[in-house]
């Protein structure tokens, strides 16, 4: 096996699907020639061609449209938005149109698209580069979304989003692009979508989080237990649909909850998550299911980025506050 | 000392190509498409079929008993001419005035009553039946057309993507990124701009300082071609130009026709009275598709009145066919489009789908 980081990660997954299939395809702005701003296409081109690894104009909208129309010529397109800050460009394309192109074709016409981009804070970005905008992608009938927290899901599920005959939106959290190396397969192999896991096993509170708030669930599970608190940690992999099943399975057990995640407070993932645990294990509870979330406001780039951001202390707060109700 | 302007000189490229005349005389000689007497007549046939249709539906909406519908009447030319140039591999993406397209590409008439009443199985194209149900968001389609001609030229197809917007959709960020995509990949596509002269009630004048659609193929290093869209027979040639190139690898095409719609934007309320004037409408219509071919057929001998009303009766039976096939179909359920959302049902739609096969079964 070989140490990778979770780029390299990503690209031995689009490698492993272009030798695969013939037609997967990846495309993006500066993803040939340049392999990708983060490198993750890096020698794609060269290895399979400029046919199926190519650089496209500079529009989103036309990158998600162009998508669809491969895939209605049968191909399994794996576009890249080169932030995810600039999905808002390409709305319509993936919300409006890939999302619900099944339904719109009676059922008939998949939409085999994996829609691949980097987001999440903590790296100094300018603006509209760092939002976590899952929460849009959630609301949309149609869509699937997956986040990776580490190089050996990342990969298995990359594998798993281009192999899917419906539309993911795949996000990567560039914190987590080169911040570790773990051993990662060389051969191929899938992660299931739409199933959490469970990474850190607890018996006093259930901690929900997903990407790079995984992490800092672990760190602040690793400062509890110096306080004989024993936190257990759910990584979800896919957020949309959520895998209520191991959250309430683990709730059950601890009888307390704290969610967790990088975006603003309002309508998003950790809200859906508390909804339905009080709607199905609100008698399992000893205390109120609590948020850990960013404020609501634009993302905090550059200037108050550090303490806008959740962090483990902020975690263990929270997790005191549930503790000690 | 001024700069070079070009505006004025690209402007006055751009002449309205036409072959038959209000008269319904060749003008054109040249460009006469090689069609046969039985063609000529088939897009005849087609034409005045539409005109029925239209009619037809027309009075079903006003009588509830079809949903959403977008009148053509007028724009028969336009919309039949292109796509009689198309073999049957060409794929279509139509947007909500283009069902007289699908149909005659092989969308069955009681699906597209359904289409029009939102049941899902209006949507379900025919085996072999290349092309995607009318698109409602202006312009979305026209990227996507970049992309279907562009996997066409990658598995090597003889086959175009031909897509439908109208003036309206030439001012959509779309209509500029699918031009320009398409003229980068050199997409085996065709853009086909339907300018009846109002996005519902603005006026082109007022939606761009472009004299023409067409130019705006220019900034995309496309082709582009304005078209007289009451002339069935110049639309038919510049289409059938416009696909040959794009198979043989000369890149994308973008076809403005000048057209009109008789009719309402949509049967949910417009009133064209608010901003067009009759004198407006009186013009048009001595342009009208279906009075010029006429007399040139007529005047060929190849076409007469009993021929067509005897054409209009059979058309209003498949209709009345159709209609009932439609009512025929059992009504669309929450049950029916929870399972066409996905392959794979996710956990939350499991759920969802016991509670409405429950409540539906009752």
């Amino acid at each position: 096996m070989a140490q990778m980081t979770m780029i390299q990660a990503i690209t031995d997954a689009m490698r492993t699907e272009l030798k695969n299939d013939d037609n997967v395809l990846v495309f993006g702005e500066d993803v040939g020639q340049n392999g990708g701003v983060f490198r993750a296409t890096e020698g794609l081109q060269k290895e399979f061609g400029e046919d199926r690894v190519f650089d496209t104009p500079l529009a989103e909208s036309g990158i998600g449209g162009m998508s669809i129309g491969l895939a209605l010529t049968g191909f399994r397109p794996v576009p890249e938005i080169q932030f995810f800050g600039f999905v808002y460009e390409t709305m319509d394309a993936i919300s409006g149109q890939m999302a619900r192109y099944r339904y719109r074709s009676g059922g008939t016409r998949p939409m085999p698209i994996t829609v691949r981009s980097p987001f999440g804070g903590g790296v100094h970005t300018p603006e509209l580069h760092a939002d976590s905008l899952e929460g849009l992608m959630a609301q949309q009938p149609g869509l699937r979304v997956v986040i990776p927290s580490n190089p050996y899901d990342a990969k298995g599920l990359l594998i798993s989003s281009i192999r899917n005959n419906d539309p993911v939106i795949f996000l990567e959290h560039m914190k987590l692009y080169r911040s570790f190396r773990e051993e990662v397969p060389e051969e191929e192999y899938t992660v299931e979508l739409d199933k959490a896991a469970v990474k850190r096993e607890g018996t006093d509170v259930t901690l929900v989080a997903y990407g790079a708030m995984v992490h800092s669930c672990l760190k602040a599970a690793e400062e509890l237990e110096k306080d004989g608190v024993n936190a257990e940690v759910i990584d979800l992999r896919t957020v949309a649909p959520v895998d209520y099943e191991t959250i309430l399975e683990s709730v059950k057990k601890t009888n307390r909850a704290v969610v967790v995640q990088e975006a603003q407070k309002q309508a998003g993932i950790a809200a859906n998550i508390v909804s339905e645990i009080q709607e199905k294990a609100i008698l399992h509870l000893e205390a109120p299911v609590l948020r850990v979330t960013a404020p609501d406001t634009v993302y905090a780039f550059t200037q108050a980025e550090e303490v806008w951001l959740p962090n483990h202390n902020t975690i263990v707060e929270k997790v005191n506050d549930v503790m000690n109700f | 000392m001024t700069l070079k302007r070009t505006l004025e000189n690209i402007e006055n490229q751009f002449e309205t190509f036409q072959i038959l005349n209000e008269e319904g005389e060749i003008v054109n000689e040249d460009y006469m498409p090689d069609l046969s007497d039985e063609d000529l007549k088939e897009i005849m046939r087609r034409m005045v079929y539409t005109r029925i249709l239209d009619q037809r539906s027309i009075a079903l909406n006003r009588q509830g008993r079809l949903g959403f519908y977008a009148p053509t009447a007028g724009q028969e030319a336009s919309q039949l001419g292109s796509q009689f140039a198309l073999e049957k591999e060409d794929f279509i993406l139509p947007g909500y005035r283009d069902v007289p397209q699908l149909i005659w590409h092989g969308l069955p008439l009681y699906q597209a009553f359904l289409f029009s009443r939102g049941h899902y199985k209006g949507n379900q194209m025919p085996e072999g039946v290349n092309a995607v149900s009318p698109q409602i968001i202006i312009g979305a389609q026209i990227t996507q057309t970049a992309g279907v001609g562009l996997g066409y030229k990658k598995r090597g197809e003889n086959a175009v993507a031909i897509t439908y917007t109208g003036d309206g959709g030439a001012s959509q960020g779309d209509f500029y990124e699918g031009i320009n995509f398409a003229g980068a990949f050199g997409a085996q596509a065709i853009f086909v701009v339907q300018n009846n002269r109002f996005a519902i009630s603005v006026p082109v004048e007022k939606q761009s300082a472009a004299q023409t659609i067409a130019q705006k193929a220019v900034a995309a290093g496309i082709e582009g071609i304005q078209v007289d869209g009451m002339d069935v027979l110049a639309v038919y040639a510049a289409t059938k130009d416009a696909r040959e190139r794009a198979v043989n690898g000369e890149g994308p095409t973008l076809i403005e026709t000048l057209t009109y719609r008789y009719g309402p934007h949509t049967m949910a309320g417009d009133d064209p009275t608010r901003y067009r004037t009759e004198d407006e409408d009186n013009e048009w219509e001595k342009k009208d598709p279906i009075v010029r071919f006429r007399k040139f057929l007529e005047a060929k001998g190849l076409w007469s009145e009993e021929e067509e009303n005897e054409l209009i009766e059979k058309t209003k039976e498949e209709i009345k066919a159709a209609i009932k096939e439609a009512d025929n179909t059992p009504k669309q359920s929450v049950t029916d489009l929870i399972g066409i959302m996905h392959e794979e049902l996710p956990s939350n739609l499991k759920e969802q789908l016991e509670e409405y096969k429950e409540k539906e079964s009752k």
